[in-house]
């Protein structure tokens, strides 16, 4: 896995360097108060008049002691600072958006798979095509209107009410949540589509295995025949997509966050690309690669722990 | 399951609204804003009103008079990046840095150099020494005196090469700055330099908290301390910065007495929060201004503000390329684009034609300059002296062999020059010029094309200099890689000018030349000049103070008021 990390970490540096200018010529040019000599100065003082593979070096050998430098940026500020500002929102709306997602897929997809062709079959298909379909911050800017402008019920965007200090640990719950209201259950919408298809395709598939005729055959009431027996073995795929997910987590719809006013992951790492911010960029891509290799080394792990068939498989 | 999911939704919907309704208060104050905001009535549905509340029971007499308190909620699409003005040179932190920071002077309402820290200053009468009287009794933020000593090391931080700034470059032409006693602060000059006097203009920061240490790691950049009108409170990165009114300031405590400034990455969003009551002041886009705008009841809660801006948009030819070295043809393109369409188009009538680099209301603009009005016929006259004809009878003008085309290229996430480059595009069919529009992402353009000018004309804008002072852009010693004068434009005569204006203090003199600069731009169109926009804002209608100038709107900021029974936001003043 380590190889693997280090060229990642190559390729992106190359890579991210292939892009035409650099964090100094972002922030002064065209600037008719700055000088050559001002630039010249700002870039050594950066190291950026280098060359490339030793700063690449120079990179590196930071990077083994977890030293991610600071951001090229005006606020100077440590990388990790960075990222950790901004993690955690980005996590807790893609772990509500995931529970979202998990709980109302599964059932769709159950009762779909158990009905197929009905009316509900029917609706809930196009349903979730239309969400699939829609684009979300479309539909964002359409609910602020509605819950926000219109209604009043909702606050339109960001984390807090312009009150929030003043307010009970209870109303600062409630605030919390109602800002978050929004973010978390469109941002699921779109995902809806994916998993509950995945859920049903694989219900099916189970549903007509030998082994349900069994049980069936055996007397069981329908119940248990679905809940017990089938929906187990139709869970194991989604159990490694959550593995595979966990990179996921990290990363933050740019899009998203911008309408929303949220700060968080997407926005930091789209408009450090814009700035040529490297050490960020490089920061957020070793942390992401790394989730991304842990995730599926889980998701591999917990498919043999799940899956008794490929356990034996040596 | 379905059962679950129904009782699931119910749930949250339930809980949704039990929210809401536990603030009434809250709720029915924003709600009650819009109908009763021009109506006179004292606001009851302030939350825990203190002292105020004797205020509201009486009809107020003094209903519209300056009062302090509430807060001014603004947005804006980016985040500050550093708080120590010469490290950062984004709008956001300039945004900030301006009410938190003061320079030595700064431009009044008509754009003349007044007095800050300074209260008066003395020219020596070869235009070498600047000596400056600073005003005495102001404090820091944390109550410190402020003397020439703060001034002194802000002039070294700034010629410091180990200070990251961008904007050394006016300090380099100093020779000797002295400290002659706590409030007199000296300057002297290698030659005249008239763009001197507005450079102190830069924003003074604090010796006893910078002495000595490392600026770029300074705590200052997360929480500055300055002379301004406003102090700091917080900062919640990626969402909002806190300011507060300075109550020692040295020119009056301003009344408005909270600054509550809002990171709203999208546009979309800013005006959704504007129109629901989240925010106060916004720029608004033509479109935003002229149509969306229109309604009884936002037109009673804002008010609209419509003035010159300081940018012009122009198209610029790169003159290293044959096909635009001779006069007549930029000439003839110039009479052959319709400006006051584009204005029409893509300002929806919001602007002006734009003649020269100067603001129609600045004291150097020559209103008698040379003039293109649209004008095709002349335009196909002119080309056809220079030798352009269609001669093969495809529609399009040649020349030799080769026919009139090229690219215009212009940078991505501008709606309004690639609708200009497209109208152009236009135009220039009419006269048999083949065009073609390209757009390509910031960096890149800037990197690939214009400082390599590898390119044939561009859409871009410059925003109007305060000191009219134009040798970074037009002189002929700045057409190297990465410089600013990127079309190559080189005329000794216009050269000569521009040195002689920058040069002299006197106010005269420097009229007198830029006007002949003006003349030879407008005679030589190596731009066509296209349009100067309007700024668009809206205020919400309760802060009273606003007074359009040729300044703009927010040089007055510390003297907006809200009157008592219009106020809002319940802040302690």
């Amino acid at each position: 896995m380590i190889p693997l990390l280090l060229g990642i970490t190559f390729i992106s540096f190359f890579v991210i360097h292939l892009a035409p200018g650099s964090p100094t010529e972002m922030q002064t040019m065209l600037d008719p108060k700055v000088s050559m000599e001002a630039r010249a100065r700002l870039d050594k003082m950066y190291g950026l008049d280098k060359p490339l593979p030793l700063q690449y070096w120079n990179w590196l050998k930071r990077l083994v002691a977890l030293d991610f430098g600071r951001s090229f940026s005006p606020d100077g500020r440590p990388v990790l600072d960075k990222i950790k500002d901004r993690m955690p929102i980005t996590i807790l709306i893609n772990v509500l958006s995931l529970i979202i997602i998990i709980s109302a897929a599964i059932p769709i997809g159950v009762l779909s798979a158990t009905r197929p062709n009905t009316l509900f079959d029917k609706t809930t298909t196009i349903f979730v095509f239309v969400g699939f379909a829609v684009p979300t911050f479309w539909l964002a800017l359409l609910s602020m209107i509605l819950f926000g402008v219109q209604l009043g019920w909702l606050p339109i965007s960001g984390l807090k009410s312009y009150n929030f200090e003043q307010l009970s640990d209870l109303g600062k719950f409630w605030d919390y949540t109602k800002h978050l209201i929004l973010p978390v259950l469109i941002s699921s919408f779109g995902a809806l589509a994916g998993m509950s298809r995945y859920m049903r395709a694989n219900m099916l598939e189970v549903v007509h295995q030998d082994y349900i005729t069994t049980a069936r055959a055996k007397g069981l009431d329908e119940r248990t025949v679905i809940y017990k027996h089938a929906l187990r073995n139709a869970l194991m795929p989604v159990v490694t997509i959550l593995g595979l997910s966990i990179p996921g987590l990290i990363g933050g719809s740019v899009i998203f966050e911008s309408i929303f006013a949220i700060p968080g992951m997407g926005q930091l790492f789209y408009a450090s690309v814009i700035a040529r911010d490297y050490s960020v960029v490089m920061g957020i891509l070793v942390i992401g690669a790394t989730l991304t290799l842990g995730g599926n080394l889980l998701a591999d792990i917990s498919y043999a722990l799940v899956d008794p068939r490929i356990r034996t498989r040596r | 399951m379905k059962r679950t999911i129904i009782l699931l939704l119910l749930i949250v919907l339930a809980g949704a609204c039990w929210g809401c309704s536990e603030k009434p208060q809250e709720k029915a104050k924003e709600k009650a804003e819009e109908p009763t905001a021009s109506v006179q009535q004292p606001v009851q549905e302030q939350q825990p009103a203190q002292e105020q509340q004797p205020a509201q029971e009486e009809k107020p007499a003094t209903e519209n008079e300056p009062a302090y308190g509430d807060a001014m909620r603004v947005g804006s699409i980016g985040d500050a990046s550093n708080l120590i003005p010469m490290l950062s040179s984004d709008s956001a932190s300039s945004d900030i840095n301006g009410l938190v920071y003061s320079g030595l002077v700064k431009y009044d309402k008509d754009l003349k150099i007044v007095g800050d820290l300074a209260e008066s200053w003395d020219i020596s009468d070869d235009g070498l020494v600047i000596t400056f009287h600073l005003r005495k009794n102001v404090k820091w933020h944390d109550g410190e005196p402020f003397t020439a000593n703060d001034v002194m090391f802000t002039y070294k931080t700034m010629i410091d090469p180990k200070t990251p700034t961008a904007y050394g470059g006016d300090f380099l032409q100093v020779k000797k700055a002295e400290v002659l006693d706590d409030y007199t602060f000296q300057i002297t000059y290698e030659q005249p330099f008239a763009p001197a006097l507005i450079s102190w203009s830069i924003r003074i920061i604090p010796r006893h908290l910078l002495e000595g240490k490392d600026i770029v790691t300074s705590p200052l950049s997360r929480h500055p301390i300055g002379t301004g009108p406003y102090t700091f409170v917080k900062w919640t990165t990626g969402q909002e910065i806190i300011l507060r009114s300075n109550p020692d300031y040295f020119d009056g405590r301003p009344y408005i007495s909270e600054y509550n400034y809002r990171i709203i990455p999208d546009l979309a969003t800013m005006f959704l929060e504007l129109k629901s009551g989240g925010l106060d002041w916004m720029g608004l886009t033509p479109l935003q201004y002229k149509r969306q705008t229109d309604s009884e009841s936002f037109n009673k809660e804002f008010n609209k503000y419509r003035y010159i801006s300081f940018s012009y948009t122009y198209l610029g030819y790169n003159l290293l390329l044959p096909l635009f070295q001779d006069r007549k043809v930029r000439q003839a393109l110039t009479y052959a684009i319709d400006k006051q369409s584009i204005i029409e188009g893509v300002l929806l009538g919001l602007g002006k034609v734009a003649t020269g680099p100067y603001k129609p209301d600045s004291w150097v603009y020559n209103p008698q300059v040379k003039k293109y009005p649209y004008d095709p016929e002349k335009a196909r006259e002119l080309l056809k002296e220079a030798g352009w004809a269609d001669t093969d009878g495809d529609g399009i003008i040649d020349k030799d062999g080769s026919p009139f085309s090229f690219t215009i290229l212009t940078n991505q996430g501008n709606e309004q020059r690639i609708n200009t480059g497209v109208i152009i595009q236009n135009n220039l069919k009419q006269i048999g010029i083949e065009v073609k529009v390209r757009v390509v992402e910031w960096a890149a353009f800037l990197k690939e094309f214009i400082d390599k000018k590898n390119f044939e004309a561009v859409i871009l804008a410059w925003t109007t200099p305060q000191d009219p002072d134009l040798y970074d852009v037009w002189h002929s010693s700045k057409t190297k890689e990465g410089e600013l004068n990127f079309i190559s434009y080189k005329n000794p005569e216009l050269d000569k000018y521009i040195e002689l204006a920058r040069h002299t203090f006197d106010h005269e003199k420097r009229k007198e030349y830029y006007y002949k600069v003006q003349d030879i731009l407008a005679e030589d169109q190596p731009y066509t000049f296209l349009y100067v926009p309007d700024a668009l804002t809206c205020v919400n209608s309760r802060f009273y103070g606003i007074e359009p100038a040729p300044a703009g709107i927010t040089y007055n900021f510390t003297k907006w008021y809200a009157p008592k029974p219009l106020q809002k936001y319940n802040v302690e003043p």
